[in-house]
């Protein structure tokens, strides 16, 4: 049955190369089915392989499967061959049986994306290599694995590669976890220094020197901490959030990041044989990370970044309980965590892809009666993750926090503290995701700004009309005025007629030559001036009309000032922007702009959250059920219930540490845990349900040192880091390359009087240079035939 | 009539029924002639003759490749025929484990970049230098005699020369001519080095005059001084081929100006003569000198490395960050061969024929990408993926190789070199594992600006891979996975020779013996190793919790 081993990684994949082969022909869904089918009989295949293990004796329960030699030279050989052991079949059984789970679900959630296929080529790809990894006979197997599922991440966080944002992210877990790389590498080539060999069955074997153990644990853990995301490596994690969710689920909580802890735990007999000092530096690593990450998580807006930044946080106890020697409880909780966080990441999948791709918890609440299913499984993750007894979580936990008490109070009282940051921040998550009221279809800042845009645009165009009318009417009265001017002539003119007519006359006598013409001008000039003064007087009274209407305009004007001010001068909240919200936080009110909203308001007020398909919904299932019930492989009351701790017993070569601390001391510490959790519980219910405090007390930024990090490095990498590699490029243009062609400037300039040769021609440059070594050589020629 | 020197195998000679090495030569430059008796304007049939000549001739590497015996670390297929007795000239070729794949390489590759692209005029003449081209580069590495190899050795230049001034791009008559001089300046320097070396090895020996490399080498008949001065006339030559910093401007502008197929071979066969000469014609020759001076040439290394992949993260042209990431892969050649012990020598090996394969296909897929969009600006590039995505995952193989992923022929020659590095020149080696975080920076980096995002303008209508590119890139893909995945009969090939060298190094260097493991596992451990390790651990951990100490810990 141990035979059956090299199936484990054989099965995915071939899964991989017929999708590479067929999958787009495949199509959706049956490449969907046939990659999960590949994980399926990798699970099967670990099962049996399980099963046979467990029917050897407990001391002989190592088996070393060699497939072909993959690179020999010299006195360095490996082979491309498998270690089964418990260790190393534990891995493979929560990886398969996790990933078979997610593949399923991916059926549903990656529903209609047009790399359907691809995807699953991917995740097939990446579940041979992370098997590759846990089953590699040798280190160089396991970094074969190692590098595989690092590429896989990439390419998978950078699936959606039409966003650069996603691109980035995916280069930036990669570029990061070649920093850790280079201690694996450094590692490997020292231990195959000091040993000759860097097969496990003589790694885990041979005596190894104290210094050189020390360096050699020292190198792994800069690898484990690239991988799994510790101090100062993890800034790629949260990114990672990036990829489609099952990929963060699978890689980037339950399998791939536990890959660091692994590793040591793997190499248990060298970190056994390490100056203490360097397991107390993994231990003291791993309880910084979990606590910087816990209060990062707890800022966090976005569903994912706080279970990515809670993932960072889980692995840090991981690194913790490695550090202290508590090798049992550490790949506990990493079963226990891949149960719950695989849950957890499956859920909040669920309700991305039930919320129209939301991701921001502040636009969610009530979802439970939305999506009862999606609530209730994440319920149990929440209870697992929070340490709540009897689920999963504060079974693998408290052992931890026992072994850090053990090893020292000060190690305990980080692991507690963040305990409790853990509960806090999770609750605050199922609230506002969960519970309070429905704030999906709230409008968004952008939205009301949108609204007012709308409404500030209609008054700016009332104004421009107006204005318009102003203008147009002011032009009209000064028309008016003119023609006003030229009636007022014209009344003149007729009325000094009249008067020259009138006098003319006067001055004429009656028979006279032409009186009787001055007469009928007279007559004329007479009737001219009532004329000329009617026409005035229309023209003053339609001047005054023209001036009013300006008036009238203009205060249409200040009219709309007044509009498109009170537009600008409404207050309104941004419930978007607001940091801060609780479960049962008010609508922004949007009366004042309720009939200009967008049509993305409009279109969402129609859709409702929704429970996902039944592939999505059946693996919530089945892992609530595990993260419930997980406890159970190591219950703490007598050494038969030990079945992990028995059962991984061979793996360890007896390095796990051995508690020193009472049963009564040890109820005491599970009793201050639950109570710790418990109270933690109830301050977020306090705050984010019952309103009770101010969330911006709490979801500090200056608390946040995890994100200040991130944005220090990115900070770092685009100005000094990018000004050395500028540096460099202008090095190797300005003096480098530009010492040579001063040579040849030079060159040219002195044989400026070989002119007629500088044809210009490189042709003949090049038979004039052939020409020469010619000659060169004939004379060498020549000199030894003389010779 | 063939005289077999040291350790040469008639048995494999005798094999070769016909002499294929200088067939290899033959066939190639017969087609030349037939390339020049066609008219011009039969543009079809002087690919096709080229592609018939250039495959004849890539089949018979393949099949010398199947003859060679891999249990003999000498040399193989051996023809050695006088050629003027009086001056001690032979034409004498042979391959060994080191030579081997860097024929068969120059077979592989030559038909695969006459596929690849068609120059946009003159054929007849472009094809012509390319098969003389392709006569030039078997010959170079087949010549045991050090003026024959002196004259393959200038003989490529004048094709690539003619390649890159004829059919290049841009500022190509500036970029052959500063190829041209740079490579020449360090020959001239050589054939100095190569005639001194000849002449006080007969007068110390008193010999009769020769050029025989393996005569020479097992002559070693130089003082300290002489052995140094004419060791690093070899090197300067070499080091420019390579290239080694500072001498490597030349490259990024050569390679860049170059036409796809001369950016192919130049990367994939020529760049390798400098690195193969380190080993066939330093180490092997001068073992003392480059003992002595391999700091020298292991810190050059290191800072190619380091420094090319700098300058490359910030090349805006395709094909110059390309060019610059050869030279940060070739530093890690010469850092496995200045270890001068059997997995750094065998890493550098398998690194040359690798980094051939990955980079001549980087080239070709970047001349692609040019002859379709008519840039190789990164920043006029963009979403690619979108448009192309077969395109692009052929990219993403060949980029994941040349950033050293496992599994891929890149990592397995990196992996050793660095293995090996580390046995002879551990703080060397700590820096160049640095170069390995850089080149995953570089080339994802150019990926992503490249391939990643959306597609606008012309980028959104770049055509997909056709049926006939993805054949002719296919095999380039296979050997990426294919060498990554089973490089064992590759490596139990090089090795034997490669071992025999480093032999001859321990026997000519006094005090020296090939940096290696402080020790090595009595037996391999095994399930049993396992059983018993784990009885003993648990009986100490007995033992020390009865006596109370509750750490228990087991220190055998």
């Amino acid at each position: 049955m141990l035979e059956a081993a090299w199936l484990i990684p054989a099965f995915p994949l071939a899964g991989f190369l017929m999708l590479v082969l067929f999958g787009r022909r495949m199509g959706e869904p049956v490449a969907g089915w046939f990659a999960t089918a590949a994980i399926g009989g990798s699970f099967l295949s670990t099962v049996v392989v399980f099963i046979g293990l467990l029917g050897e004796d407990p001391s002989e329960r190592f088996f070393l499967q060699k497939i072909f030699t993959w690179i020999p030279s010299g006195t360095f050989s490996v082979d491309l061959g498998f270690f089964v052991d418990p260790l190393s079949i534990t891995m493979c059984l929560f990886v398969t049986g996790v990933g078979s789970l997610i593949h399923l679900y991916s059926i549903g959630y990656m529903h209609g994306d047009a790399n359907f296929s691809k995807f699953f080529l991917y995740l097939n790809l990446f579940a041979a290599s992370m098997l590759m990894l846990v089953l590699g006979d040798n280190l160089l197997i396991t970094f074969l694995g190692w590098e595989g599922v690092g590429a896989c991440s990439y390419l998978l966080i950078s699936f959606w590669f039409e966003d650069p944002a996603n691109a980035s992210a995916g280069k930036k877990a990669f570029v990061t976890n070649r920093v850790g790389d280079f201690g694996f590498m450094l590692g490997t080539f020292l231990l195959f220094n000091h040993i000759g060999s860097i097969r496990y069955a003589d790694v885990l074997t041979s005596h190894i020197s104290t210094g050189t153990a020390t360096v050699i644990v020292l190198l792994f853990l800069l690898a484990a901490a690239g991988k799994s995301a510790q101090i100062p490596l993890f800034v790629w994690l949260p990114d990672a959030m990036a990829g489609p969710t099952p990929v963060s689920a699978l890689i980037h909580a339950a399998t791939m990041v536990t890959s660091g802890v692994y590793l040591l735990t793997r190499l248990n007999p060298v970190l056994a044989q390490a100056d203490p000092w360097a397991t107390s530096v993994i231990a003291w690593l791993g309880a910084m990370t979990a606590l910087v990450a816990a209060l990062a998580a707890i800022s966090q807006t976005d569903i994912k970044k706080v279970l990515a930044y809670s993932t960072v946080s889980q692995l840090g106890y991981l690194f913790l309980a490695v550090g202290v020697g508590a090798y049992v409880p550490a790949i506990f909780h990493m079963v226990t965590h891949a149960f719950f966080k695989a849950l957890l990441f499956l859920g909040s999948g669920s309700v991305i892809h039930g919320m129209h791709d939301e991701q921001d918890m502040r636009r969610m609440g009530g979802l439970a009666k939305l999506m009862p299913i999606t609530a209730g499984t994440f319920i149990v993750g929440w209870l697992a993750i929070a340490g709540v007894p009897p689920f999963s979580g504060f079974w693998s936990k408290d052992e931890i926090l026992l072994f850090a008490w053990n090893d020292n109070k000060l190690l305990w009282l980080v692991g507690f503290v963040t305990a409790l940051l853990t509960a806090f921040y999770m609750t605050r998550q199922v609230i506002l995701t969960f519970f309070g009221r429905t704030r999906f279809w709230d409008a968004t800042a952008g939205e009301i700004g949108e609204a007012f845009d709308t409404i500030a645009e209609r008054a700016q165009a009332k104004f421009v009309a107006a204005a318009e009318g102003v203008t147009v009417a002011s032009a009209a009265v000064d028309k008016a005025k003119l023609d006003l001017d030229k009636r007022t002539g014209a009344v003149t003119k007729a009325q000094t007629g009249l008067e020259e007519a009138t006098s003319a006359l006067a001055a004429s006598s009656e028979g006279a030559d032409g009186y009787d013409k001055l007469v009928r001008a007279v007559d004329k000039a007479t009737k001219g001036v009532p004329k000329a003064e009617a026409a005035l007087q229309k023209a003053v009274s339609k001047t005054a009309e023209l001036e009013l209407a300006v008036e009238k305009a203009e205060s249409a004007i200040a009219e709309t000032q007044i509009e498109s001010k009170q537009a600008a001068s409404i207050s309104y909240d941004l419930p978007g922007d607001a940091q801060y919200v609780t479960a049962f936080s008010e609508a922004p009110d949007i009366t004042a702009v309720a009939d200009d909203m967008p049509d993305s308001y409009r279109h969402r007020q129609e859709y409702h959250p929704h429970e996902s398909p039944w592939t999505m919904t059946a693996p919530l299932v089945v892992l609530a059920f595990a993260a419930a019930a997980g406890g159970l492989m190591n219950l703490p009351f007598t050494h038969k219930l030990h079945f992990l701790a028995n059962w991984l017993e061979p793996s360890l070569f007896a390095n796990e540490v051995h508690v020193s601390t009472s049963t009564s001391g040890k109820w005491m510490l599970a009793v201050v845990a639950v109570l710790g959790g418990l109270s933690a519980i109830v301050a977020a219910f306090a705050v984010y349900l019952r309103g009770r405090g101010d969330p911006a007390k709490i979801e500090r930024k200056d608390l946040a040192l995890a994100v200040t990090w991130d944005s220090v490095l990115a900070k770092f990498m685009g100005g000094p880091g990018r000004a050395l590699f500028d540096g460099a490029s202008w090095f190797d243009k300005t003096f480098v390359d530009g010492a040579v062609n001063g040579a040849a400037a030079a060159a040219q300039a002195t044989g400026k009087g070989l002119k007629p040769s500088q044809s210009g021609l490189a042709r003949q440059y090049a038979l004039f240079i052939t020409g020469t070594a010619g000659l060169i050589g004939l004379w060498f020629v020549l000199r030894l035939v003389a010779s | 009539m063939i005289a077999t020197l040291s350790g040469t195998s008639i048995l494999a000679s005798e094999a070769a029924s016909f002499s294929v090495l200088p067939a290899l030569i033959l066939v190639p430059l017969l087609t030349a002639i037939v390339i020049l008796l066609l008219p011009a304007n039969r543009v079809a049939e002087l690919k096709l003759t080229a592609l018939a000549g250039s495959a004849i001739a890539g089949a018979m590497a393949i099949w010398m490749m199947a003859a060679f015996d891999k249990n003999d670390a000498g040399f193989q297929f051996v023809v050695n025929q006088p050629w003027l007795e009086s001056m001690g000239l032979n034409w004498h070729f042979a391959v060994d484990g080191i030579s081997l794949f860097m024929v068969v390489l120059t077979g592989i590759l030559f038909p695969i970049a006459i596929l690849a692209t068609e120059p946009h005029h003159d054929p007849k003449p472009y094809y012509m230098w390319l098969m003389i081209l392709m006569a030039g580069s078997f010959g170079v590495f087949m010549a045991l005699d050090l003026l024959l190899f002196f004259v393959f050795f200038e003989v490529v230049l004048i094709p690539m020369y003619f390649l890159i001034g004829g059919w290049g791009h841009g500022q190509r008559i500036y970029a052959a001519l500063k190829f041209f001089i740079y490579t020449m300046t360090g020959s001239a320097l050589m054939l100095v080095g190569i005639v001194s070396l000849a002449l006080l090895t007969a007068s110390r020996t008193g010999n009769a005059l020769t050029f025989d490399v393996t005569q020479l080498a097992e002559a070693q008949a130089l003082g300290t001084t002489a052995q140094r001065l004419i060791f690093l006339s070899f090197a300067l030559a070499f080091a420019v081929k390579v290239p080694l910093f500072p001498l490597h401007t030349w490259l990024p502008d050569a390679h860049t100006e170059a036409p796809t197929a001369g950016s192919v071979i130049l990367a994939g066969v020529m760049l390798k003569l400098g690195t193969y000469g380190y080993i066939r014609f330093g180490v092997y020759l001068f073992p003392q000198a480059a003992h002595d001076l391999a700091w020298i040439f292991l810190t050059l290394g290191v800072i190619g490395i380091l420094y090319a992949a700098a300058v490359a993260t910030m090349q805006k042209d395709l094909k110059r960050l390309v060019a610059y990431s050869s030279v940060a892969h070739l530093g890690f050649i010469v850092l496995g061969i200045f270890s001068l012990n059997t997995q750094g020598l065998t890493g550098a090996v398998f690194q040359m024929v690798a980094h051939g394969v990955s980079t001549g296909a980087l080239f070709i897929l970047v001349g692609w990408i040019y002859e379709r969009r008519h840039t190789r600006q990164i920043a006029e590039l963009g979403g690619l993926q979108k448009a192309a995505p077969i395109f692009a995952a052929a990219f993403t193989l060949v980029m994941l190789s040349s950033v050293g992923l496992p599994g891929l022929n890149g990592f397995n020659g990196e992996f050793l070199i660095l293995l090996g590095g580390f046995q002879a020149a551990r703080w060397w080696t700590v820096f160049a594992v640095l170069g390995v975080i850089l080149a995953a920076l570089y080339l994802l980096w150019a990926y992503q600006r490249v391939f990643h995002g959306t597609p606008e303008g012309d980028n959104a209508t770049m055509p997909e891979l056709r049926l006939s590119e993805g054949l002719v890139i296919l095999p380039l893909l296979f050997l990426i996975v294919a060498m990554g995945v089973y490089p064992k009969p590759m490596l139990e090939r090089i090795e034997p020779s490669v071992e025999r060298l480093v032999a001859h190094v321990e026997a000519n260097v006094e005090g020296f013996s090939e940096p290696g493991p402080e020790r090595v596992p009595e037996h391999p451990g095994d399930a049993r190793t396992l059983m018993d390790k784990l009885e003993e651990a648990e009986a100490n951990a007995d033992l020390g919790e009865e006596s109370d100490s509750h750490e228990g810990e087991s220190d055998e």
